[in-house]
């Protein structure tokens, strides 16, 4: 914004004001209904997050005809489980193997597979991440916890104007006989953007 | 150790996210695990303000009704963000919703439906209502 309000009391108050102006303006001219706009941050606060990816994770380690369907057309499998719309319309699954690990960056904004992972964090849209998670993957990665040997190869994916990636992690160690729902539990959003590794469940307890 | 697992998340995770919390008073560093944050069945925390999660709803919901293509919304704040990046801009604070802001505000010139000095018009007024007026019951 150029220009301070005469009457400002900081950047967030000032902007507070303006969604205020703006909102009211806009649904005077028609264009929007309060109550629509209370349903959508209602949905993306509370209801769309990556609860939905890890559903979509944990089925595709049970499940290998769907893993097979999800690595080859990531929408359509993940609308199967019932998550699709804005920000998910194409859908790309990048699969972690023991020589591969995926990160996933939007260098120019935001985009972000919404129906899968709610809205971004903080951290993924700033500067900073944008980017040296291109520069230097791996020195991201440790800063954040997640040190990778030498000998795997980090792919970056930067989502585009259309694509959205989804990393499926791979599936720890000693999760055998886990029910779906029990492996869901372990696969966070960070392990889903690429910045972390879903955690054995001994090791979840522990940390 | 734990990779940072779901049980414990990243706090604020390395130095991209701590690098960009510059002011503390102005943006408190948020500790998703901590005991005071907000509840939220999916675990997760995406907006930092009110008027952020008002600003988010209202640009989504115009879109849901046709008025704009998302791609066209995109393009504006691709190139906020990057005037950002490039320090065009007298901003210390990196703040994502207020790229959002600027875009949506351009996009709604550009597309003639809300007016710049209209706008600025609705904002003083508001600006000018005596203190409490929250409290007040709306008048319909």
């Amino acid at each position: 914004m150029s220009g301070r309000e005469p009457h400002g009391h900081g950047g967030g108050a000032d902007l507070a004001l303006r969604v205020e102006a703006l909102e009211a303006l806009l649904a005077e001219k028609g264009f929007l209904d309060p109550v629509q706009v209370d349903a959508i941050v209602r949905r993306y606060a509370e209801e769309v997050g990556p609860l939905n990816g890890a559903k979509v994770v944990a089925r595709a380690w049970l499940d290998p005809d769907y893993r097979r369907r999800l690595l080859a057309d990531g929408t359509t499998a993940i609308a199967e489980l019932g998550f699709g719309g804005p920000q998910g319309e194409y859908m790309v699954v990048v699969e972690n193997t023991p020589s591969v690990h995926n990160v996933v960056v939007c260098t120019l904004c935001s985009c972000y597979p919404w129906p899968v992972l709610g809205l971004p964090p903080a951290w993924y849209k700033s500067p900073a991440y944008r980017s040296r998670i291109v520069r230097e993957p791996r020195a991201v990665l440790r800063e954040m916890g997640l040190e990778l040997p030498p000998e795997v190869e980090v792919r970056v994916w930067d989502s585009s104007s259309e694509v959205r990636y989804l990393v499926l992690p791979e599936r720890p160690p000693g999760t055998d006989g886990l029910s779906e729902e029990a492996l869901s539990e372990l696969v966070s959003r960070d392990a889903m953007i690429g910045v972390a590794k879903p955690p054995a469940p001994g090791e979840a307890a522990r940390g | 150790m734990a990779d940072g697992g779901a049980t414990r998340g990243h706090g604020a995770p390395g130095a991209p996210a701590a690098r960009d919390r510059g002011t503390p008073g102005a943006h408190p560093e948020l500790d998703p695990d901590g005991p005071a944050a907000p509840p939220r069945k999916n675990g997760e925390l995406v907006f930092e303000s009110p008027w952020e999660s008002r600003l988010f709803g209202v640009t989504l919901a115009l879109c849901e009704r046709g008025v704009f293509a998302w791609e066209e919304f995109r393009r504006l704040l691709i190139d906020e963000i990057a005037r950002w990046d490039a320090g065009g801009d007298a901003r210390a604070t990196w703040s994502y919703y207020t790229c959002w802001q600027a875009a949506f505000e351009r996009l709604l010139t550009a597309k003639g439906i809300c007016a710049g000095a209209e706008l600025e018009a609705r904002v003083r007024e508001l600006a000018a209502r005596p203190a409490g007026h929250d409290h007040e019951h709306d008048h319909t």
